[in-house]
Parts: C-alpha cells; structure tokens; sequence
C-alpha cells in the first residue's frame, strides 16, 4: 500500500453508513474505493445532486448528469438532483456530515490553504471555501510533505487561507491528526513510523498523548 | 397568451457590447450554448460576465472569454479555462472571485429583493477583504451584496410558448437563480412543449420571470462537450 492509498484508506474508516460526504477531487475522491464493509455514502456533488455514483459506461453518457469536475456521472437510486442554491444551503447550513479536501497547506490552528499560489496557480476556490465553512468535519487529506521534502502541516499556513481554523482532522502518508483548540493531537502514526520521525518531518507543533495509535490498526 | 418564442436573431438583439450578463454554466455544462456562439458572431465585447465558472476555452461561456468578448468576469472558478488566466494575467480581463456558494446567494439577493446576505464563507480568508463583519451570537459573518444584470441567459431542458422552463438533472445549476436576477431574461431550451402541457409542479422557473424563449436548432439535444468526446476517445473515466 502506497501513501495515498494509506490516506484513502484511513479516512475511509472515518464514516459510518449513511453519512453524507462531499469528496474533493484528486485524493480525497479515491476514499470511496475504501470504505469497508457495510459502509454506504451518500455522496454530494456540490453543482447539484446528492447520490453520486460511477461514471457511466461509454455510450450511457447524459449531458445532464455530471459530477462536480463536469465529467460525467451517474445517480444512484434514492439520489436527487436540485440547483446550485439549495447545493450550498445543504452545503453551508451543517447538513453534510464530512467534506475531504486536498490542500497545499495546513496550520497547527486548524487553517487551510488550498485555492491560489500567487503568481503561479490561480484557479479560484470554487466551493471549497463554502465547504470548509459549513461541513461537520473538515478532512485534510494531503501528503504529509512536497515533493521538496517540506513539512505541509506548519506553524502558520504561508499562503491565502481557504478557511480560517476551520479544519478538524488532518491526515497525511505519515499521520493521523485531529485538530484541538489547543493544538493538533498526533493519534495515530503510520506503519513503520517512529513518533520522532514524523515530528521531525512536521513543523507545527504536535501535542504526543501517552498513546499512539498505528494507521489501520484497529 | 402571446408566444415568446423568437428566432436567434430576435434573442441577439438584445446583447450589446458593455452589458452585464449572468450565463447558466458549470465548467461548460448547462450553459446556452447557441446564444453564446451567437454572441460571438455578433462580434459584442465589453461584457461583465457573471457565471459560477469561465467553463473552457470551447465550452460554455468559456468561448466568450477565448474570443475576447468579457472584459471582466464575477466567478468562483477560472482554473478550465487557459485563456480566462492568460488575459488575466496581462490585464485583459479583470476577475472578481467569488466562493461559489456565495455567488449563488449574492445572485438571490438579487433576484429576491434581499438587501445582501450574511455567511460565514471567507471569514478570515482574502475574500473577507474590504467587507463589513457582523457578529451573530458570537460567530462571524460577512455582509454579501446582491447581484444582477442587465440580461441573463438560461439554459433550460423544454419550455411551453409562455415561458414557463424545466430544468433537467444537474443541468439545473445556476440556472434557476439567474433567471429572477435580471432586467431581461432569455431562455434557450431543447424542446418547446404545447401550452399548459407542463405538469405545474415540474416548472423551475414561473413564465412571468421569462422575456424569451430561443428553442436551439436541428441537433435539439446538447451535443457531447468536446472534453467528453476526448475523455471517451482516450478510453478513460
């Protein structure tokens, strides 16, 4: 297992059947490959429809129907479809129990920053802020570092903020992190991790309790 | 009743350069695709466009922005299209992001009478820059004004002659909401129904919000969007 599928995994377990989720694209999307046995989402797609299922087979496609990167989708049975407002009502109002989110950063207060690099990518936030804003639980699932060998998990995020203290769980190829008002607990590590090697690759500070957990050992 | 249904040529005589336009879109779905090929045939520049995205390049109201006719754009989202970002970048085009959740409310308040709204999407965030704040018992909000435009395009599924719409699916997206936020609405739909043959419940949008219907032409249905047409020829998901 590599470490996205580690992260995947991980946050996979984090559900119970039934919950309404909205999933990011890139990583987070994976975690419903995941999700063990007797565990059903509901999936939320913020343009509109809750009930996602997998794309179509070729030749099924339904300009109609698409998923929140506007490719195409199905719905599964028991799904509905609504406009944008209400999708951000369920969105904004705390009726979607878990957003997953991929970020660039993300801060020992619990801030994101996942939207715009300045000068380099700047794509806009599209629903991210509004799904930080207002999701239960706020899920960073991203590599603990860059591909430069950077802790992502610091101080004080470095570039404009999705969400301000707003995150509650952060989960990387190293650890397992919720997010306290006095800090970020360090829960679980992941196999074959000493707790010295992931506070070394992590700049923000970590709270140890006396026990940590491993990833995926239950 | 009288008919509202007009030909291309009718609906684009109401588009001129320097207008504001709210546009049906998502990343180049469920946006009035032959309005907005007409538009640039017409040659109209100036545009204020406001739509959730900028769609892509040759999707949406993305060929707006490719053919240079918005010179600037209230969005949530940019990021499909490369030449919203290059004529960004040299000045060309002046981008206003908006989160996406907030873009449709602001487009409510528009269209509802509603002074502005409160969220708490931002807070803290660039967004909330030059913004006033309101604390409600004790969590933080930020004052969103409305907005409207002079014309806005809908894309409905089918529409009966008085402007009564129904939306299909996901393509419902902003659609919905833009059609109460302007001074004039034009409606392009696939399939014009016989009078009072839409079940009332199964209307979106009420006739009296609708100045014009254009039913799209020969190929009524919309065609597969280039980027699936690749997706499906690269044998990918």
């Amino acid at each position: 297992m590599d470490g996205r599928q580690l992260i995947a995994s991980r946050v996979a377990m984090m559900f119970k059947n039934g919950d309404l989720v909205n999933l990011g694209f890139g990583l987070p999307v994976t975690v419903a490959d995941y999700l063990p046995n007797g565990v059903e989402l509901w999936l939320q797609a913020e343009n509109g429809m809750i009930g996602q299922g997998p794309t179509p087979e070729a030749g099924n496609d339904d300009v109609d129907l698409f998923n929140a990167g506007a490719l195409p989708s199905t719905i599964l049975p028991g799904g509905c479809t609504f406009d944008t407002a209400t999708s951000f009502s369920l969105i904004r109002g705390g009726h979607v129990s878990a957003t997953v989110l991929g970020a660039f950063e993300a801060d020992q207060e619990g801030s994101v920053a996942n939207w715009m690099i300045p000068g380099v990518l700047i794509p806009g936030m599209g629903g991210a802020m509004d799904l930080c804003a207002g999701c239960k639980r706020v899920i960073i699932a991203m590599e603990h570092c860059t591909k430069e060998g950077a802790s992502k998990i610091l101080k004080k995020c470095t570039l404009p903020l999705t969400a301000f203290k707003r995150a509650t769980h952060i989960v990387t190829d190293l650890c397992f992190i919720e997010v306290l008002p006095e800090g970020l607990l360090l829960k679980e590590i992941a196999p074959g991790y000493t707790i010295d090697e992931v506070v070394e690759r992590t700049e923000a500070d970590l709270i140890i309790p006396d026990i940590v957990g491993i990833m995926l050992e239950k | 009743m009288d008919s509202k249904v007009v030909s291309i040529e009718e609906a684009l005589s109401k588009i001129h350069d320097g207008l504001k336009i709210m546009i049906g879109d998502f990343l180049g779905m469920a946006a009035p695709d032959e309005l907005i090929e007409g538009i640039i045939k017409k040659g109209v520049t100036g545009l204020t466009l406001i739509s959730v995205t900028t769609g892509k390049p040759d999707e949406g109201c993305g060929k707006l922005v490719a053919a240079k006719a918005v010179k600037k754009a209230i969005t949530s989202h940019i990021g499909t299209n490369k030449c919203s970002r290059e004529q960004m970048l040299v000045g060309e085009l002046e981008v206003e992001f908006v989160p996406q959740g907030t873009l449709a409310e602001r487009v409510r308040c528009g269209g509802a009478g509603l002074g502005g709204v409160l969220t708490p999407t931002g807070v803290g965030t660039p967004v909330e820059e030059g913004k006033k704040k309101l604390v409600i018992d004790g969590k933080e909000y930020l004052l969103e004004l409305p907005l409207r435009a002079d014309v806005a395009l809908v894309k409905a599924w089918r529409a009966d002659p008085i402007g009564n719409l129904q939306y299909r699916r996901t393509s419902t997206m902003n659609n919905a909401q833009i059609a109460l936020a302007a001074d004039f609405v034009i409606a392009e739909v696939e399939e014009l129904v016989d009078f009072a043959s839409l079940d009332p419940d199964d209307v979106g949008t009420p006739s009296p919000l609708v100045d014009m219907v254009f039913v799209r032409g020969k190929e009524n249905k919309k065609p597969m969007p280039p980027s699936w047409i690749r997706l499906r020829e690269r044998g990918g998901k």
